[in-house]
């Protein structure tokens, strides 16, 4: 049954792509903003579900790893002046290398215990963005990150230019996890979801597997977080604090975890219906709340999921045989 | 339908319109207010005390098109309020949509130093006049002054300059110990308050920096010097609600006397407290028992509005929207003209607000009275009485303002604690 598969229609992502590609002389600038920051939620969201939807661990502390991204540009940047050149693998690996040892401290347990850890060492990093004021500049966040200056004849400080500029960022880091979770290791990770029991006896280094999931997984939450310093040119606590890491962890299961179009799709639900129904009401938190219980109700696999499911459904009743795990995307 | 019905809402619109085309001023565009404040999230109290009084503030200056619309020099106002949630990034976000998709003329609002910080460069990137009523950030009109940014609120460390002195002379208390919340707010009225106090001849003995969001401060109140005469604390909103209870079960009241900075026993949180906040002194800008007409007049009516005694939030606000009034008035409405405009906002003087006199310094710090204010009970409910006036007190105190800024922004660690 193709119609399973038509969000993977070349067809399909072409249209996607136009439609990511078109808007920005059309649309208002506002919205072209909130298009840019839902583009870098997206990828901190389809980061987190590498572990989450792919791996099968929820964690609690994804934004410690946006936060580090962000908070290396903003101090490279209004400490030493340093480009876009330096600060973007700085930020990323500085993500990486946090995310290597959390990875040692937290793989070490599974379901709610890992969720419990990993929420407390994003507490820690957050505590560090907090009480490191001769670094971080506390509570009152570092303000005034100068856009990136790459030398192209348009100034990023635009938000047209600036949209493109994500917006590459989010095709690249799609592609390489894409392709990451479309690999071997990938298809390992899914594999380490459904039975980690059965993948051991299979031969397989169960916690190698998920020890570097969790490490890309933090190395593009950085890059995420390095996007988001540079577009608000402002970075403080709040950017990396647990509410940050619930959002995230919502925007996955809104979307669809075990998907990265669907973490992705979630990101910018989420990011435009608080931004513009806030608009109309204040009692927003109201609509917002209604939309994720209306979600887990429904659809607890999410809105990509509850696509996905019906045809299968289908397929399964007629064939009267329980299809096999499918392919993951 | 039937015809009479039509008849009638066709005579409704016509004369709509003919009311419409009367009026000259409402042809002109209207002039677009944009407000910022916390109306979900941990600070919605707050938020809803600004937005009330600002809104309140806008009816007083007056309301046009058959009591429809506020108005200011003949134009209408429109005012659009934007929720920051207590969020920098999401004040950033706001104010994007202000400035760029609703094109308003003027901003006003924010309420927490992150945000303050945030919004500065944006503010001067697109050149938009904008007001901070309530962030108290020392250094936005000190070492990092923003040229859009016109500060009608405070800086934190404003009120506890001259409090310092009074504490040693009139108060006379020699050894004090501080406890307070440990973030840039609770370091700013600290250090303020020491560095005059010592200057005075008193001595800070101990410095206590409880995290934000601590709720038992007994591991703290048990360190406290016995050889102190006293307590100086900083506290905000959820801290201030129950600091006060626990410093008396700990059996400190009776002993060393409760002093601090002004939002530790302000109107915000003074309903919620009981008569363990009585006695405690406190500097601030502003005091709903303030005994002058315009303050006297702005209490009944907010009071009588919304239930409730206005805190200096809701004062600061209500301000503000007068101050708007005034720079709108000097440029006889032509807001567009920004360069004028910002001219104008910064030469506004008030001389009547409820908090009393108000008017910029050359940094664009606002000089105003700081009351020292005693925690009274009368008729039942808690007040902070007026103690004593310090008039037109300017964010430098009595130093010269190049020489104040040569020294850093106060932190944890500045001034040192000498006698600690």
């Amino acid at each position: 049954m193709r119609l399973a598969r038509f969000y993977e229609q070349p067809l399909m992502a072409i249209i996607v792509f136009l439609l990511l590609i078109a808007p920005p002389p059309f649309v208002s600038s506002f919205l072209l903003t909130l298009l840019t920051q839902a583009l870098i939620y997206a990828i901190l969201a389809m980061s987190l579900d590498i572990i989450l939807g792919y791996t099968g661990l929820a964690s609690l502390g994804h934004a410690a790893y946006f936060g580090l991204g962000a908070y290396s540009v903003g101090i490279l940047a209004t400490r030493y002046g340093a480009g876009f050149g330096v600060a973007l693998p700085v930020g990323i690996l500085v993500a990486v290398l946090v995310a290597a040892i959390f990875g040692l401290v937290a793989l070490r347990a599974t379901g709610v215990y890992f969720l419990m850890i990993t929420l407390a060492l994003g507490m820690v990093v957050w505590g560090l963005a907090h009480r490191w004021v001769t670094m971080t500049q506390g509570d009152n966040g570092i303000s005034a990150i100068p856009r990136p200056d790459l030398g192209l004849p348009w100034s990023l400080t635009f938000s047209i230019p600036f949209y493109y500029f994500t917006l590459a960022g989010f095709l690249i880091a799609f592609s390489i996890l894409r392709m990451i979770v479309r690999s071997p290791f990938g298809q390992t990770l899914v594999g380490i979801r459904e039975s980690e029991s059965r993948m051991r006896t299979l031969g397989y280094h169960v916690w190698l597997h998920k020890y570097i999931g969790f490490v890309i997984a933090g190395g593009f939450g950085g890059f995420a977080g390095v996007l988001w310093a540079y577009y608000n040119g402002f970075v403080s606590p709040v950017d990396l604090q647990l509410a940050t890491s619930v959002e995230v962890l919502l925007m996955v299961a809104l979307g669809g975890r075990g998907t990265l179009v669907g973490p992705a799709l979630g990101a910018g639900i989420i990011v435009l219906l608080k931004n513009l129904v806030s608009v109309y009401t204040h009692r927003w938190l109201l609509i917002l709340g209604a939309v994720y219980i209306l979600t887990i109700v429904y659809a607890p696999e999410g809105i990509l999921g509850a696509i996905k499911r019906r045809p299968k459904e289908m397929k399964t009743k007629a064939i009267g045989v329980p299809g096999l795990p499918e392919e993951e995307i | 339908m039937g015809k009479k019905q039509i008849a009638v809402i066709l005579g409704l619109l016509t004369s709509a319109l003919t009311v419409d085309a009367g009026v000259a001023w409402s042809q002109k565009a209207p002039i677009k207010i944009g407000f910022l404040a916390p109306v979900t999230g941990g600070g919605a109290a707050v938020g809803k005390d600004m937005t009330n009084a600002f809104t309140m503030s806008l009816e007083d200056i007056g309301m046009a098109y058959q009591g429809l619309s506020y108005q200011m020099a003949g134009r209408r106002v429109e005012v659009i309020i934007e929720d920051t949630q207590g969020d920098p990034a999401q004040a950033l976000t706001k104010l994007r949509k202000l400035v760029e998709s609703d094109n308003v003329h003027i901003v006003a609002g924010g309420f927490l130093a992150s945000e303050g910080y945030a919004l500065a460069p944006k503010i001067d990137e697109y050149k938009i006049p904008t007001l901070f009523p309530v962030v108290s950030a020392d250094d936005l009109t000190q070492r990092k002054p923003v040229k859009w940014l016109v500060r009608t609120g405070w800086t934190s460390s404003q009120p506890n300059h001259p409090f310092g002195e009074y504490v040693a002379k009139t108060l006379g208390y020699k050894k004090i110990a501080t406890i307070a919340m440990d973030y840039a707010f609770g370091w700013e009225q600290v250090g303020g308050f020491q560095r005059t106090f010592e200057e005075a001849g008193g001595q800070i003995v101990q410095k206590l920096w409880p995290p934000l969001g601590t709720t038992d401060f007994g591991p703290f109140l048990a360190q406290i010097k016995r050889d102190a005469n006293a307590v100086f604390a900083v506290m905000v909103a959820a801290s201030a609600l129950r600091f006060p209870k626990q410093y008396q079960d700990a059996g400190l009241k009776a002993r060393l006397p409760l002093i601090g900075g002004g939002t530790t026993l302000d109107e915000f949180v003074l309903p919620s407290l009981g008569d363990e906040a009585i006695g405690g002194i406190t500097p601030l800008i502003y005091s709903a028992a303030l005994d002058t007409p315009a303050n006297k007049r702005f209490v009944s009516e907010f009071r009588k509005k919304y239930g409730k005694v206005p805190s200096y939030y809701a004062e600061t606000c209500y301000t503000a929207a007068h101050w708007i009034h005034e720079a709108v008035k000097m440029v006889g409405g032509d807001v567009e003209n920004r360069d004028k405009f910002l001219a104008a906002l910064r030469k506004v003087e008030i001389s009547d607000a409820p908090r009393g006199p108000v008017k910029l310094d050359a940094h664009g710090g606002p000089i105003q009275n700081i009351y020292v204010r005693k925690v009274e009970k009368k008729d039942g409910e808690l007040w902070n009485t007026v103690v004593h006036t310090f008039p037109n007190v300017s964010q430098f105190w009595k130093y010269k303002p190049e020489e104040f800024l040569k020294q850093p922004v106060y932190d944890r660690n500045y001034p040192a604690c000498k006698y600690c």
